[in-house]
């Protein structure tokens, strides 16, 4: 089809043109949920008052925080593990959730007031991906939801402005009704179909996975609970598990490290039964870069590891 | 440790709100429907003055958590069955016994701690309850979560804390279980007119339990928790809790009258509505050797025993 340019000169104008580039991810990152952080940053959102604590984990967040500043991006997608669904996978589908989120765990630690946006059309078109694919799937509708506290406590850390919609995706519980490879299966089909979802929506996305490395508890609290001295790992091998993984990810064996998972998950309860890494990684084609490290760190005994990937050799970076 | 407390009646009830949400949808969700209404109605017609609910859609990690808020108001909406609609509720709790039942705890070992907190999330399994159970908060209530990490001694111990305030308050209590029987829902979305249980295998072994019920030998499902576990349960969780509570705090028995008034699928999973009312005659053809818990020491440190 012949046209005017604006320059006035005949060109050609290439249908091509119109088309809509294709959407990429731009950083995955790995973003454990555990309330506490929240509380210690004192926001204004949240109702407690903390004297600090969880610096490891709260630094790392703010240094990553910093770096999405930099990144080009149009939303923020959140596979969390405290939205459970054993019907299903379900997506966010209304445009706004204004609300308190109380932490059923930690409701002296967390009671957080919050308005977040969600990138409908994104989840939507993930949903349908998904639903290709053969995955089971639901559009969640309903006004009076809850936005669980996972999705707001990563999203928070990572982008304390809120200035970027989300979208959350929930954590079908194929662990607990099959098995950890059953989950890696069909986490991995959710993955692949989540990034044909986001090249045809031309967006560029940041994934973020919530959840901590290894997970169990102590089922004792400080009476401060932001005392430090109290705070460390569970146990010795929950440490050694978790240092296993933060060094294979920082090798690039993500292949690798997703193949062992099932057997992480076993031998420390690992969150990552939820989904979210291999998730993730998958989204991601398995990368075989090394991953940003930007902390580690035990809260109430659990494991927790911020990491970032970046697709783009330029801008990737050593953090730790 | 303390005297015994009047127990008027124990309820078991599914955690899933299709009865609350959608009792026209199917006939059997219709059924469980009716049946809570039946309990509702003999709960009215009795003196209880407390409705004390376990609910193992209450998880919690820090011991043993009991929620002590006098007026909890809230919109509660399940995570899975969202599309049923949203479950608005304005409950009336029994603070007093809340913080007795925590000191009652604490006297037996346990890690425990009250919650009031405006917007607490309240489960969907003790919304269900208290919304068929007692709509008009005509009787206080209180709720007791299920410690994620908790196996059978710290339940053992956590319901005889649960006598020990009753006793202590003189509370005449309706003792309330949330729970399924098998657990296991169909992953997929069925049309409510299909439901139906999701194995042969979970529907009988649900009708053997249900038997079990209607003897009243409740200890006898007690005892039995850990093999119904491993035959009918999704491992969620470390073990089928919800027996072992109910026993220790109704009483270590089987001197029940039992009624199950409904017993039906809730989207694959095993919801039964049953009744035990304290009686006099004793059934039963089994006897037991595990031990009996009166205090709960906590972990035994198998795992940092022995480590380099
Ligand atoms: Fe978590």
């Amino acid at each position: 089809m012949k046209a005017t340019g604006p320059s006035g000169r005949f060109s050609l104008d290439w249908s091509v043109s119109r088309v809509m580039a294709k959407g990429e991810i731009v950083l995955g990152c790995l973003a454990p949920h555990p309330p506490h952080v929240v509380y210690a940053e004192n926001p204004e959102q949240n109702e407690p008052f903390a004297e600090g604590g969880w610096e490891a984990l709260r630094w790392g967040y703010h240094r990553l925080a910093r770096k999405l500043k930099t990144i080009d991006y149009d939303c923020i997608v959140t596979l969390t593990p405290h939205w459970q669904t054993y019907v299903g996978t379900h997506f966010l589908g209304l445009e706004r959730f204004q609300n308190i989120s109380v932490d059923p765990i930690f409701p002296n630690l967390f009671r957080f007031h919050h308005d977040i946006k969600v990138d409908v059309e994104l989840s939507e078109l993930m949903c349908e991906e998904a639903a290709e694919a053969g995955i089971v799937t639901k559009m969640m509708r309903n006004p009076d939801f809850r936005v669980d506290y996972g999705t707001i406590v990563s999203c928070h850390m990572m982008n304390p402005d809120w200035d970027k919609p989300v979208v959350t995706i929930s954590s079908n519980r194929s662990t607990h009704y099959y098995s950890n490879e059953v989950m890696n299966d069909q986490a991995t089909a959710l993955g692949e179909a989540v990034l044909k979802a986001i090249e045809k929506s031309g967006k560029k996305v940041v994934l973020v996975a919530s959840h901590s490395l290894s997970h169990r508890h102590f089922v004792t609290e400080a009476p401060l609970p932001e005392d430090m001295s109290r705070e460390h790992i569970y146990n010795h091998s929950q440490y050694v598990w978790d240092m296993k993984a933060i060094d294979m990810m920082r090798k690039g064996e993500m292949r690798e490290l997703i193949d062992i998972l099932p057997e992480m998950i076993e031998q420390t309860m690992a969150e990552a039964e939820g989904g979210g890494l291999t998730w993730m990684m998958a989204a991601m084609g398995m990368p075989d870069y090394p991953a940003e490290i930007y902390g580690y760190q035990s809260v109430i005994g659990t494991g927790n590891a911020i990491a970032a990937w970046d697709p783009n050799e330029t801008t990737r970076e050593i953090v730790l | 440790m303390s005297e015994d407390p009047e127990i008027v009646m124990g309820l078991y009830v599914p955690p899933h709100p299709h009865p609350l949400l959608a009792p026209d949808q199917n006939e059997g969700w219709g059924r469980l429907r009716d049946a809570f209404d039946v309990c509702r109605q003999r709960i009215e017609e009795s003196d209880a003055d407390l409705i004390l609910i376990y609910s193992t859609t209450w998880p919690s990690i820090v011991g043993h958590q009991i929620q002590a808020h006098p007026k909890p108001v809230f919109t509660h909406v399940d995570d899975d069955f969202h599309f049923l609609g949203s479950m608005p509720y304005e409950f009336s709790m029994d603070t007093e016994y809340a913080n007795e039942f925590r000191d009652a705890c604490e006297a037996r070992g346990l890690q425990s701690r009250t919650v009031s907190y405006d917007g607490f999330p309240i489960d969907t399994g003790s919304v269900v309850a208290l919304k068929l159970l007692n709509p008009d908060n005509r009787i206080p209530a209180c709720i007791v979560s299920s410690n994620v990490y908790s196996n059978r001694a710290e339940q053992i111990v956590l319901g005889k804390a649960a006598r020990d305030a009753m006793s202590k308050l003189g509370r005449k209590a309706v003792v309330v279980v949330v729970a399924s029987l098998s657990n296991r829902m169909f992953t997929e979305y069925i049309d409510p007119s299909e439901d139906r249980i999701h194995s042969p295998k979970d529907d009988e072994w649900n009708r053997k339990i249900l038997e079990f019920f209607s003897d009243g030998r409740l200890e006898d499902i007690s005892q039995l928790s850990r093999e119904i576990q491993g035959q009918v349960r999704v491992s969620k969780v470390v073990a089928y809790k919800p027996a072992w509570w109910m026993a220790s705090t109704m009483g270590q028995h089987n001197n029940y009258d039992g009624e199950v008034l409904a017993y039906e699928a809730l989207h694959g999973a095993g919801g039964a509505v049953i009744q035990l009312t304290p009686s006099a005659g004793s059934i039963g053809d089994k006897e037991f050797d595990e031990d009996d818990v009166e205090y709960y020491h906590g972990d035994r440190d198998v795992l940092g025993k022995g480590a380099i």
